[in-house]
């Protein structure tokens, strides 16, 4: 799906657990994300925290979407 | 002669331990065969034994890739294996990725031969067909019956060292490796065959595939995010409860578009997952997890971003067959498209 969106003509990136396959699967923009079952959450947080946490995630995808990349890139979250 | 001896890794799923609510299990060596190991014993025979199989969740595996490794090699390293077997893992995409991610580390680490099996859009095929020999099998479990021979038939060949046949043959997924060998007909009576059936409309198979590297290069970046619209996509099966399309668990036969105008907050009583692949129950107390509407709501009032495009895009990926992801996705790309979508963000479970 990453592609096709690419493909159209919109930048997009992919926020995902496992980076490796999102590598594979042709990806250019990729943020990694927490667990599998809660990739933009921790329910070991409070409320608060993950919200917080998720903000930081949804803002490096939106720095990455401001970013110029010629090949897949991959955008650590700084926590 | 001595039984070789094998060493067999599989998820928690197949060892009988639970499905997504245990995929954390941390690894565990067991003595013998479980599961499939069983039916890997019947068909080894005297030839070979499973003297261990070792047991690791899916999430587990993946989320904590490099301990995991470490873990399961120290595991490997004292039993002395003759082979070491992973899976197979039909279509689960972290269970594939965790038989290729291990078997490759056994293979370089300790020198042992490696095998495992997978359908063939799993990706941890098309990360690790180069690798080692991944036996091609069905996409889920109904083709354990038909996949054991043909891997334990390989197996047996690896573990004793015999020469490997052409993957056509063999059953596995073809790795690009080449061997040289002596065709019957000479290359110019071969071309003038295939270029007669090719006229003729008849099928006919070609001596050298043109690989197929899908890439498609990055567009341009957002310029302006405080003017942009930002689209939400996902493949970790977000719907509003009760999955009024009905999007299937797994093997998804299409996608869903839901309205979000004026939802500030994804919450347990109006969405839930639909996804069959992973553990529910965060995503249903609270679907931002997955799909972080709350969050990109709150970049709009703060004018960080334009405008959150009105509508998600929803499937669940898991088994869901490339072919039907490429086309959910041709046709909802040219919908957002249209409605100049400047950037979409898609997360995947």
């Amino acid at each position: 799906m990453v592609k096709e969106i690419e493909r159209a003509g919109i930048p997009v990136v992919h926020i995902c657990t496992v980076t490796p396959i999102s590598l594979t699967v042709g990806a250019n923009r990729i943020v990694p994300a927490v667990a599998i079952p809660h990739p933009l959450g921790n329910p070991a947080l409070t409320a608060g925290e993950e919200k917080q946490l998720r903000r930081k995630i949804v803002e490096t995808a939106l720095d990455a979407a401001c970013t110029e990349v010629d090949g897949q890139t991959v955008f650590e979250v700084n926590v | 002669m001595s039984k070789f001896k094998v060493v067999h890794y599989i998820n928690q799923f197949y060892a009988g331990i639970g499905g997504e609510e245990f995929a954390d299990h941390k690894p565990e060596l067991r003595d013998g065969p479980i599961g499939p190991g069983t039916a890997f014993a019947g068909a080894f025979g005297d030839k070979a034994e499973i003297v261990k199989t070792i047991v690791c969740g899916d999430s587990y595996f993946n989320e904590n890739l490099g301990e995991a490794k470490e873990t399961l090699l120290g595991m490997i390293r004292e039993i002395d294996a003759d082979l070491f077997i992973a899976g197979p893992a039909f279509n689960a995409g972290r269970y594939g990725v965790a038989c290729g991610t291990i078997c490759d580390a056994v293979s370089a680490e300790l020198g042992i031969p490696v095998l495992t099996g997978m359908f063939e859009e799993n990706p941890g095929a098309e990360m690790f067909k180069e690798k080692m020999l991944i036996v091609a099998t069905g996409s889920s479990a109904a083709g354990m019956r038909k996949a054991v021979p043909t891997m334990a038939a390989l197996a047996l060949k690896l573990a004793g060292g015999e020469p490997i046949g052409a993957s056509i043959e063999e059953g596995y997924l073809p790795g690009g490796a080449r061997v040289n060998f002596f065709e019957k007909e000479r290359g110019s009576k071969r071309a003038v065959d295939m270029l007669l059936k090719k006229l003729k409309g008849e099928p006919f198979v070609t001596e050298y595939p043109m690989p197929d590297f899908d890439r498609v290069p990055p567009n341009p970046a957002v310029k302006d995010m405080s003017k942009a619209v930002v689209a939400l996509v996902t493949s970790g099966g977000i719907v509003p409860k009760n999955n009024p399309d009905r999007i299937e668990s797994s093997s998804a036969s299409k996608y869903g578009e839901y309205d979000i105008t004026g939802v500030d907050d994804l919450t347990e009583a109006t969405y839930e997952t639909a996804h069959g692949g992973y553990d529910p129950s965060y995503a249903n107390q609270d679907a931002d997890r997955v799909l972080p509407v709350d969050v990109l709501r709150d970049l709009e009032k703060e004018g960080r971003i334009g405008k959150l495009y009105n509508k998600f895009f929803t499937t669940t990926g898991n088994g869901t067959s490339t072919k039907s992801s490429k086309l959910f996705a041709q046709e909802f790309a040219k919908k957002l498209k249209d409605d100049n979508v400047s950037v979409v963000i898609l997360t995947s479970t």
